[in-house]
């Protein structure tokens, strides 16, 4: 019973020495994402190791405003990622549910369609997408263009298809015996009871939304129009330009996330890992 | 039974506007493009303009070269050390597991942007802090952003700093949908942990470890951010040009769709047939 005990000691140590140094590892750029917000430019360009927080955070977020208008930036965002995030929940939540609960015509093609197009990369119709949305339909640096081209999301559809066909059938056919609509089963008996799935899809959404960089880049590239993201990306790369003030943003753009990311943990995981388990 | 139908119609409607407007003609747009010339106005129909010149193009061959590069050494590696992540966070005896979760999931939700510019700034030739730690070891310092080398490595690096945790969720999911009982007979039988995980674990977490692959390849097919703002425009000189850096180049800074849907159709098809690859490789051997 002792030398049980001792292996397990033993394992015990050996698992926190392997995880404890990668854990380092990994949080480092991210702790120094902050202290290097804290810093003055020239400390951040001096020879010392510096990996301690100074006090130079406001002057850095006064300077990335002076760069780029980071706040204006911002609030697009935020409004984009609401937004984006209500009309997605919204389509791929009325999708997912005639495709769970209908046996109709051409059910199975719109299922193979969506399948299919999980494999295929983003790369492959952003050039044509952003010839219609910017020449054909004239909507360059607008809400329009950021919003609704993005709308369209397999996981999303399969995530909610699952969520309902795992409900029992008796529920809604009940509903029907009683002669209640079709569009009221689904929104006052359907729908709360997905609150759990819908909660974890619009986590996701939020995030790809408000972390979104290539789309935005392409079609929203006014200044008055960017992203935060976008705004900050334009920021990298030029000789003259506040890094203590990109680092700001950078904290800025994360923060926000790693908060939601803490206390919705649960919803983040189930969401991310959607796709993988059934 | 047929005005229930007609709901079902309608309640897909909407998100079928929106994948055949910005999806389905998009995808049949571009290979349409891909075959006319569209530095002449109007547009014309060619077969060289674009597939002709990309077959005989060494920009094409040199993103091409970088992005499989990448793919095989960043691909291994990272789905590796999600595994490593995923098994030792799934361990009984961990103690302070949420610490540990948040160290290698944070990055998960970390945008592209924000994480690109700190991982410039660490790996800054003069001043980085990576160099600095390097150079107080006493080993010389690596000039991350002018060696092309160095450049991929770094690359590499941040890739997998990015994603490893995101993959071992996936595989955590995995582990834990094994049930115990199985463990349990090993142990009683007296198999080692090891043993344990390369006869049990390994071939059950197959299908989830397959699905990560595809991912991945998918993800570092059409890989943009990271050559864009961390190496800078793919540099050294081309030597991080992926191709869908190459891709946004023709696109978006020549504005020549045309070559630039042929390049962005050669991403897809290498995507879907590294993945069926895979597929068919990870389906065989159950």
């Amino acid at each position: 019973m002792k030398s049980k005990s001792r292996s397990l000691l033993v394992q015990k140590i050996a698992l926190h020495m392997v995880l404890t140094p990668l854990a380092i590892v990994w949080l480092f750029p991210l702790w120094m994402m902050v202290v290097f917000s804290t810093m003055p430019d020239h400390g951040i360009f001096s020879p010392e190791i510096v990996l301690w927080p100074s006090a130079e955070f406001a002057a850095n977020f006064r300077n990335l405003q002076a760069d780029t208008n980071f706040i204006r930036a911002m609030s697009i965002s935020i409004t984009v990622a609401i937004i984006y995030t209500t009309l997605s929940v919204m389509l791929t939540s009325m999708a997912g549910w005639a495709l769970a609960r209908y046996r109709f015509a051409g059910r199975a093609i719109v299922v193979a369609i969506i399948l299919g197009t999980i494999t295929l990369p983003f790369a492959v119709v952003v050039i044509p997408q952003f010839i219609m949305v910017a020449r054909e339909f004239r909507l360059a640096n607008t809400w329009i263009a950021l919003i609704v081209p993005p709308l369209f999301n397999s996981l999303g559809v399969l995530f909610m298809r699952q969520a309902f066909s795992m409900m029992p059938g008796e529920l809604f056919d009940a509903a029907r015996v009683e002669g209640v609509r079709e569009w009221r089963i689904f929104l006052h008996i359907a729908l709360p009871l997905a609150r759990p799935t819908m909660a974890a899809l619009a986590i996701i959404l939020f995030l790809s939304s408000w972390n979104n960089y290539l789309w935005p880049l392409l079609i929203n590239s006014r200044p008055n129009m960017m992203t935060a993201p976008v705004a900050l990306g334009t920021l990298i790369g030029l000789t003259r330009v506040s890094w203590g003030g990109i680092m700001v943003g950078a904290v800025l753009l994360t923060a926000p996330v790693l908060v939601v990311f803490v206390f919705l943990q649960r919803h983040f995981i189930a969401g991310i890992s959607a796709g993988a388990v059934k | 039974m047929l005005s229930r139908n007609r709901a079902a119609y309608a309640f897909l409607a909407p998100y079928l506007l929106i994948f055949v407007t910005f999806w389905l003609w998009p995808i049949i747009n571009s290979l349409l493009i891909s075959f006319q010339n569209t530095r002449v106005n109007p547009w014309r129909f060619s077969l060289s303009a674009n597939w002709g010149r990309l077959f005989g193009d060494p920009a094409f061959y040199n993103a091409l070269y970088n992005t499989l590069i990448i793919l095989v050494i960043q691909v291994p590696v990272m789905i590796a050390l999600a595994t490593v992540m995923a098994v030792l966070l799934d361990s009984p005896l961990l103690k302070a597991r949420p610490l540990y979760r948040f160290a290698f999931f944070a990055p998960v939700v970390v945008g592209e942007v924000a994480y690109a510019a700190v991982f410039r700034l660490m790996f800054s030739a003069d001043f980085g802090i990576i160099n600095k730690l390097i150079t107080s070891v006493g080993l010389s310092p690596v000039s991350w952003f002018d060696n092309a080398n160095a450049a991929m490595a770094l690359v590499i690096i941040a890739i997998t700093w990015r994603w490893a945790g995101y993959n071992a969720i996936i595989l955590l999911a995995g582990l834990q949908s094994i049930p115990d009982d199985v463990y349990e007979a090993a142990t009683l039988d007296r198999v080692s942990k090891f043993q344990q995980f390369l006869h049990i674990t390994l071939p059950l977490l197959k299908p989830i470890i397959s699905f990560c692959v595809v991912l991945s390849v998918i993800g570092t097919m059409q890989l943009f951010t990271e050559p864009f703002l961390i190496t800078n425009r793919g540099g050294p000189g081309g030597g991080t040009e992926t191709l869908g850096l190459l891709l946004y180049r023709q696109g978006f800074t020549s504005l020549n769709f045309g070559y630039a849907s042929a390049i962005a159709y050669t991403i897809a098809g290498l995507a879907v047939a590294i993945s069926l690859l895979n597929l068919m490789l990870g389906g065989e051997k159950k």
